[in-house]
């Protein structure tokens, strides 16, 4: 934690401000997602939780995977999900039994989980200051993605049709 | 800015990521808390590029939401399958295979 003080004078007030309030509301909101008794309820809060990712995307200076996250998971994968929470019940508002009969069994697992992940962490990376290096340039990425990572970008368009059919055969009636 | 910031956020999301896996009864709740699990996979990813300055980490980071994306597919594809069989998506009453 000296190096929290260490390292005052040459950070950079406001990004670390923003940083701040965008994981509070993160952080609220997810907590919201896992506690909430309404499903779509949960499904929304986890819309602020997957924004803020973006915003803390722009905030690490990924600009391009920052667009990516907006475009597919809050355009795509949470029209996905309130399609599935509409088609897989009635029911509008509070529900009951959405938690598992052991449930609080998994808040000591989750604490001690984090505990130790903070504990690693600090004790890793606890000096290491994030240099400004300004946004990554889009054609590094896909220069990147056409060079050394082609095969495995391949791989995933295969993986994607896969899943598309996939999702089609196993969805479809009879 | 430190590291720590960006890996202790990620941290914070997991450890919500696993606790809404372990308590919730709902299929597409559980599919929500994977969802907040590889959000903080990746946010690490980003956070470590930043670091090293290598753009790798950028790469997979945009690997893992593309792999998010077909799994979220797939995922709800079968909850909805199990819906139409058995009218439920309550994990714990598809216990068929249990010993």
């Amino acid at each position: 934690m000296s190096a929290v003080i260490l390292a005052a004078d040459s950070v950079n007030v406001a990004q670390n401000v923003a940083f701040g309030i965008i994981a509070a509301i993160m952080i609220f909101a997810a907590l919201n997602v896992v506690t909430t008794k309404n499903v779509v309820h949960a499904a929304l809060w986890l819309v602020v939780v997957l924004s803020g990712i973006a915003a803390q995307y722009i905030l690490a200076a990924a600009e391009f995977v920052a667009v990516s996250q907006v475009l597919v998971y809050i355009g795509a994968v949470m029209v996905l999900f309130l399609f599935g929470i509409m088609l897989t019940r009635a029911q509008i508002g509070k529900e009951f039994g959405l938690n598992n009969k052991g449930w609080a069994l998994g808040i000591p697992v989750a604490l001690g989980l984090f505990g130790l992940l903070a504990w690693v962490i600090l004790d890793a990376f606890g000096d290491d200051i994030l240099p400004d290096r300004g946004p990554a340039p889009t054609v590094a990425l896909s220069d990147q993605f056409l060079s050394i990572y082609l095969v495995p970008f391949l791989a995933i368009s295969f993986v994607l049709l896969a899943a598309a059919i996939g999702a089609i055969v196993l969805a479809r009636k009879d | 800015m430190l590291a720590v910031n960006f890996l202790l956020l990620a941290a914070a999301l997991f450890a919500i990521g696993v606790y809404g896996v372990i308590a919730r009864r709902n299929a597409v709740m559980v599919l929500m808390s994977i969802e907040l699990i590889l959000n903080a996979v990746s946010l690490n990813l980003v956070a470590f590029s930043l670091m090293t300055g290598a753009i790798d980490g950028q790469v997979f980071a945009l690997y893992v939401i593309a792999i998010a994306a077909a799994e979220v597919g797939v995922g709800l594809a079968m909850v909805l399958m199990i819906y139409r069989n058995r009218k439920t998506i309550a994990l714990d009453e598809l216990s068929e295979m249990k010993g």
